[in-house]
């Protein structure tokens, strides 16, 4: 592990903390709104579709396909600078929804537009488990 | 739907802007006031009938209408981001028509340069830090990459757009940055989110602009030629503005080309010169495929061989735009469009230029079109 690379941490709040504990014990979770039985992300305070307010947090699964990426040259943190240049993806997941991350392993050797990914987790960063995305 | 009465009837009766570049011994209210008094000089309005005011980015009305001596019975403070430009003279336009005020002050001031602003990290925190992602040209960098993936757009096609554009600020003597580059330049320019590089970003400089909207009668009793808001634009595009959208905001600037040109009585054709927002390059060719200058895929090709300088086939941000004359989020190129109309703009005037059109490719995206009064 790096000790001189570290990441912004997530600002937890009560509507995003479910994500983030979830992905402490490397799960890659959904809400699914209790209501309408939509999902949606990132997390919002109401259902974006109904505007009910509980959600069923479960497992994705985990499959995405790739819809772009780019690499970082400059840093906008700190801890950031060390670890340039980065890749950051933009991913399609299998339930429809999209959101950023990060490419390793032969996805981020070889980037391929609408590739299948399968979700993975990272410990590289101090005090953060990161959902990234590998080649399925 | 926008009201089509409202086509003609307002005009930009002023227009002034403070120098570009870096002052840090000013702060954003002086360079505003500095931008008021340009517009008040060019325009010869007795400032006491002045009525009404938004402010942009400039901190807080209430001082500003103090240091300029201005008691609006309108006034409107809007969040200093760029899209906030067009939004403003669509608003004001409302404001003018309702008649909540007879004379508009638009005021933008950015002091981005001297007080170090990077548009990234700390300064606007997210969801997607951890994964190390901010700043807006992040969204175009990733915006871009889908482009190259799906139509096969090339970097050296996007380089079409920072070449054109600083040719026009050599020719600009208010412009920031005035050393013309080519293509291979662009190629071999400082990576700074790839596929983008430090000449598909905008300047950060600082300055400040002024616009005065009125009625096209009263206009008239002013020293310069009215320039007519013909035609208005608007759709946002907001349910998924935290990552890059899917579509290059293809449909809303579809939705808005659908308002815009109507309302004006033209058509892409018509256009005699394009005021493009360009923050970053790739911005350009979105708005160039969704208002219809191009099909959707086609942008790369569409600007090849300098289609978007003087003498092409679409001169775009004559002043230089962001990327080389200023970067004044929209406002300095709705300048550059009511001085085109006006035809004072020199060295880079656009000949028997009577349609100039204003778009900006953003969540909320919107277009204006000016012609002579």
């Amino acid at each position: 592990m790096l000790t001189d690379v570290s990441r912004p941490l997530p600002k937890r709040t009560p509507v995003n903390a479910p994500f983030w504990e979830h992905a402490d014990r490397q799960i890659l979770a959904l809400p699914w709104c209790e209501s309408c039985g939509k999902t949606h992300f990132p997390p919002s305070p109401r259902c974006p579709h109904c505007l009910h307010d509980a959600f069923d947090w479960r497992p994705a699964s985990g499959r995405a396909t790739l819809v772009s990426w780019v690499v970082f040259h400059r840093s906008y943190w700190d801890g950031v600078a060390a670890d340039v240049p980065y890749n950051v993806c933009l991913v399609e997941l299998d339930e429809g929804v999209r959101m950023l991350s990060n490419l390793v392993g032969a996805a981020e050797e070889a980037p391929r537009y609408k590739m299948p990914l399968k979700v993975t987790f990272t410990d590289r960063f101090p005090d953060l488990i990161l959902p990234v995305f590998d080649a399925a | 739907m926008i009201d089509p009465r409202l086509s003609g009837k307002y005009a930009v009766a002023g227009v002034g802007t403070s120098a570009y570049g870096k002052f840090p011994e000013k702060d954003d209210f002086h360079l505003a006031a500095d931008a008021f008094a340009d517009a008040i000089e060019d325009c010869g309005l007795d400032k006491s009938k002045i009525d009404g005011l938004a402010v942009c980015r400039v901190p807080h009305y209430a001082p500003m209408a103090e240091m300029i001596g201005l008691q609006p019975r309108w006034t409107l403070q809007l969040p200093p981001h760029g899209r906030m430009s067009g939004i403003s003279i669509i608003e004001a336009l409302a404001a003018l028509d309702a008649g909540y005020c007879d004379y508009a002050v638009l005021l933008y001031a950015n002091i981005g340069r001297s007080r170090r602003i990077q548009y990234g990290g700390e300064e606007s925190p997210g969801f997607w830090d951890p994964w190390g992602f901010t700043s807006m040209g992040a969204i175009h960098a990733m915006l871009f990459r889908e482009h190259m993936e799906r139509y096969g757009t090339t970097t050296r096609q996007l380089a079409e757009v920072s070449v054109a554009f600083r040719k026009h600020a050599v020719m600009n003597p208010s412009a920031v940055m005035r050393e013309a580059f080519t293509i291979d330049d662009h190629e071999a320019a400082r990576m700074i989110c790839d596929p983008l590089r430090l000449l598909d970003y905008c300047l950060i400089n600082d300055g400040a602009v002024c616009l005065i909207l009125t009625s096209v009668e009263r206009a008239k009793d002013l020293k310069k030629k009215p320039v007519a808001i013909a035609g208005i634009g608007a759709q946002d595009a907001l349910r998924h503005a935290s990552y890059p959208q899917a579509d290059f905001w293809f449909d809303a600037l579809q939705k808005t080309a659908d308002q815009v040109y109507p309302m004006a009585s033209v058509g892409p054709s018509d256009i005699d010169a394009l005021m493009v927002y360009d923050n970053f390059s790739p911005t350009v060719l979105f708005s160039l495929e969704g208002m219809g200058f191009c099909a959707p895929g086609e942008a790369g090709a569409f600007v090849e061989g300098g289609t978007l300088g003087l003498g092409g086939a679409l001169p775009a941000n004559t002043d230089g735009g962001h990327l080389s004359n200023s970067y004044m989020q929209g406002w300095a190129l709705n300048v550059e469009a009511v001085r085109q109309v006006r035809g004072e703009c020199g060295a880079r005037q656009v000949p028997d230029c009577e349609v100039v059109q204003y778009v900006a490719a953003t969540p909320c995206t919107r277009s204006i079109i000016y012609r002579p009064a």
